[in-house]
């Protein structure tokens, strides 16, 4: 009965509309919505990563070089805020929403029209946010965790709140209707055991999101009432305690982290079997893994606040689930090096930058492990070591697997292959220069170097200079990328095939190089073997 | 229809998402910039928000009314339906999550730093050194800290209208599931009775609810800056009654769509939706009944 109503509502059933307006503002295309995701993270990197230029520049040499220590204390704060709810998030989320309909055989998201809200409220809350660094009193300076009191005496305050806010509804709707798209959307025979791992870890990420996300938004909200209403739940004088801040913000702040990990474990578990050559190792074991590390992210969050003062038993009990993350976390790093085990590997870019991921993302688990002893962390507790840490896990981590999955898949959206010559380019300077960058920071921590401060003692001037000169070229190296991309999407000539890499399996790679503007109207007719871990039974 | 699988809607292009961006961002910049001005110089931020939330209000209209006149062509499958359901779970779920943040709020003020203020267990020194005439406990001895945040004030008694407004709102969560049963009945004029005595119930826990703060305010002194016992519940049961309104208001839609027959016994997900978001508030008042009245 539905046929003719619902071909009805393909007004652009044959591809993309010619109208500007109306492709990329009122799209309920799955692709040119993830497009548009994309881009903006692309755009907020640059933006947060010049952030980071002018911040290794400050600390280039010991002493006030370039900016009055507030300007300092801003630029730390809005590159941590942009990094995070601007490039790294909304660049997973595009990325499922390019690959998620395709990899299960769905025509789109389950929810079109929101999805677009979803992108669009990102750019608004991003001008609000950046739009603070112009006003008076500018930007928020208090870093971007708030804490209170120091973030209330910010008058950028409110703009901030309201712009989270405004991100936590956009999370939310993405992940709603990516469960739904997940749990609704699936071609016939495409059981939940049979989907792609990046399937599975962005399932769960979005449980994680709706989870959390809200508290967040009550966190904030407590914030705002606090400064403007005259409410007192983070002043002592009034029965309050500003730790409580700290519990609710980390409660969403540590399954915050794993939403911007997991489904880059999604993405090197669907890149390393392509160029091993091999089917998954451990399918099942990598999707119970990626469930238990969220589950466990939800009763660890007071080990961001050992040194708070937090009574024995919290210390004891945070320390040992903290240090349980271990497990789930070692058995992927294992199966990932177990898939490459006898794999005829070959190292295009995309695999280049998996391998480096699960290297360079294990020294920041280990560091992690450390931080999670909390007599060794009353040394490191706000020191450059934890900044060494979790740039590690976002840096090599998240954004590695970001880039990966941009050059494993660009063909797929461009139809033209990038230059594999500047795209190893880009690699082998991002992967030296992240080093010279990053790993220096672990011993300034070590010794002692306090992080969010525009200047130093002198004994840490070597490392400092070595940290900047990395932080300069690494940041010149995305210029590289910048290039691969706007070639790869416009003007190479060599034609993507329909399966791009010769060890590909998946729904993805059965549709042709671009993927046309529609997909799979018809439900897909789903061949075991044609799917990357469809033939395993273990 | 028979299969679900045989071809998937995918919904036709439309400019109300990027309408309700642009109002959700001239919203909160009008309110942004309202909670910052000088005094007397509020005028600017205040148009805005108030342009931003007609927006708001416009949009829903707007983009609600096209959903419904699909719905009404009979656009929507089966596999639509599952959608908006997963969907309207999945929102609830994030505001159960949302009074979360606040419930753990009073949870660790009352647990931990109010006792600990008054020399209990962790906070020896802090009520040694700052507050050590601070005898901590809840309510009105206490509950605004050890500075008296607000001064001296009064709470509201649990068996008066809080008490009536719990059974305010259980009944209407009766009169709600009465009014589905009958939708699926196909009892129109019952559903009408029933789905009308839930939108009266739901408003007259509003007007009760008004009353309980203008007597706090004026007769108690309980007010937003009486400590934080002022702090928890007014975001608590203020953030609630704000569901209700809403939830009130999602109700008399549903009741004229009713009255237009938009639903039939098989086909009334909007209907199902406001009736789960119904009892999301109900379950979440017991919560603030027991924990911010009782307790």
């Amino acid at each position: 009965m539905s046929h003719a109503a619902t071909h009805d509502q393909h007004d652009d059933h044959h591809g993309a509309p010619k109208s500007f307006f109306q492709r990329w503002c009122m799209s309920t295309n799955h692709k040119d919505i993830g497009t548009l995701y994309l881009v903006f993270a692309l755009v907020m990197f640059f933006i947060g990563g010049s952030f980071a230029m002018l911040i290794r520049a400050e600390l280039f040499k010991p002493g006030l070089q370039l900016m009055q220590p507030y300007f300092f204390n801003q630029l730390t704060t809005m590159h941590a805020l942009v990094m995070i709810f601007g490039a790294i998030m909304p660049a997973f989320v595009g990325l499922g929403n390019w690959m998620i309909p395709l990899m299960v055989g769905a025509p789109d998201m389950a929810l079109p029209r929101m999805n677009n809200l979803s992108f669009w409220i990102l750019p608004f809350a991003f001008t609000l946010m950046l739009s603070t660094l112009f006003m008076a009193g500018g930007g928020p300076a208090g870093g971007w965790t708030m804490y209170p009191p120091l973030s209330l005496q910010s008058d950028s305050l409110a703009y901030v709140v309201f712009a989270v806010h405004l991100m936590g509804i956009s999370s939310i709707m993405g992940a709603i209707n990516i469960i739904a798209t997940i749990l609704n959307m699936r071609a016939p025979g495409m059981e939940l055991l049979k989907m792609p791992v990046f399937v599975w870890s962005w399932l769960i990420t979005a449980f994680l999101l709706i989870a959390v996300m809200p508290v967040l938004a009550g966190a904030v909200t407590m914030l705002l009432t606090d400064k403007y209403f005259g409410t007192n739940f983070f002043n002592p004088g009034g029965g309050g305690d500003p730790v409580l801040y700290q519990h609710i913000f980390w409660f969403f702040g540590h399954p915050e982290v794993y939403i911007m990990i997991l489904p880059a474990f999604g993405i090197i578990s669907e890149i390393i079997p392509t160029f091993a050559r091999k089917p998954i190792f451990g399918y099942k074991a990598m999707v119970f893994a990626i469930a238990s590390i969220a589950f466990l992210s939800f009763i660890v969050w007071a080990h961001h606040m050992f040194a708070v003062g937090l009574p024995m038993g919290a210390e004891i009990f945070f320390m040992y689930a903290t240090m349980l993350i271990a497990v789930p976390t070692g058995v992927k790093v294992f199966n990932w090096v177990s898939t490459m085990w006898g794999g005829s590997m070959t190292f295009e870019t995309p695999m280049l930058f998996a391998i480096a991921f699960v290297i360079l993302f294990t020294i920041g688990g280990f560091s992690g492990l450390m931080l999670a002893l909390v007599p060794a962390d009353f040394q490191y507790h706000d020191t450059y070591f934890v900044v060494a840490h979790f740039h590690y896990v976002l840096v090599t981590g998240a954004l590695f697997a970001i880039i990966a999955a941009t050059y494993y898949w660009l063909p797929k959206w461009s139809g033209r292959m990038y230059s594999e010559f500047w795209a190893k380019m880009h690699f082998w300077n991002s992967v030296i220069w992240v080093n010279v960058l990053f790993f220096p920071q672990h011993f300034l921590g070590l010794a002692g170097m306090p992080r969010r401060i525009p200047d130093y003692n002198v004994a840490f001037a070597n490392f400092n200079m070595v940290s900047s000169i990395g932080g300069f070229l690494f940041g010149a190296s995305q210029l590289i990328f910048l290039g691969v991309l706007i070639h790869g999407v416009w003007f190479s000539k060599k034609k993507a095939t329909d399966r791009v890499w010769e060890g590909a399996k998946g729904l993805e790679w059965t549709v042709p190089s671009p993927a046309p503007h529609h997909t799979f109207e018809v439900p897909p007719v789903i061949h075991d073997d044609e799917l990357a871990h469809g033939h395993v039974n273990d | 229809m028979g299969q679900q699988h045989d071809a998937y809607f995918v919904p036709a292009k439309s400019y109300w998402p990027f309408v309700a961006a642009v109002v959700m961002f001239t919203t909160v910049f009008g309110a942004a910039h309202w909670l910052n001005a000088e005094p007397g110089d509020a005028g600017f931020g205040k148009t805005v928000l108030l342009i931003g939330v007609i927006g708001v209000l416009g949009m829903f209209f707007g983009w609600f009314r096209s959903v419904i006149n699909e719905s009404l062509s009979g656009s929507y499958n089966h596999q639509v339906d599952v959608s908006f359901r997963m969907g309207m779970m999945w929102f609830i779920f994030s505001e159960v999550m949302f009074f979360g943040a606040f419930f753990g709020a009073l949870f660790y003020i009352r647990m931990f730093s109010v006792p600990w203020l008054g020399g209990e267990g962790h906070g020896t020194l802090t009520h040694e050194f700052l507050w050590n005439n601070y005898a901590a406990s809840w309510g009105a001895n206490g509950g605004n800290g050890p500075e008296h945040a607000g001064g001296a004030f009064s709470t509201v008694p649990a068996w008066g209208l809080p008490l009536l407004n719990t059974l305010i709102l259980l009944s209407s969560s009766v009169t709600v599931t009465i009014a589905h049963h009958a939708l699926r009945a196909g009892h129109r004029g019952k559903i009408l009775v029933f789905l009308g005595l839930t939108v009266l119930l739901g408003a007259l826990f509003l007007n009760f609810q008004a009353h309980e703060y203008i007597e706090a305010y004026k007769e108690l002194n309980l007010t937003l800056h009486s400590g934080v016992y002022g702090s928890t519940f007014f975001l608590l049961t203020g953030f609630h009654g704000l569901h209700v309104t809403l939830g009130t208001i999602m109700l008399a839609v549903i009741w004229f769509r009713v009255l237009k027959g938009h639903f039939n016994k098989d086909h009334h997900f909007g209907f199902e939706a406001v009736a789960w978001y119904w009892h999301f508030v109900d379950v979440v008042w017991l919560g603030l009944f027991m924990f911010v009245y009782i307790l």
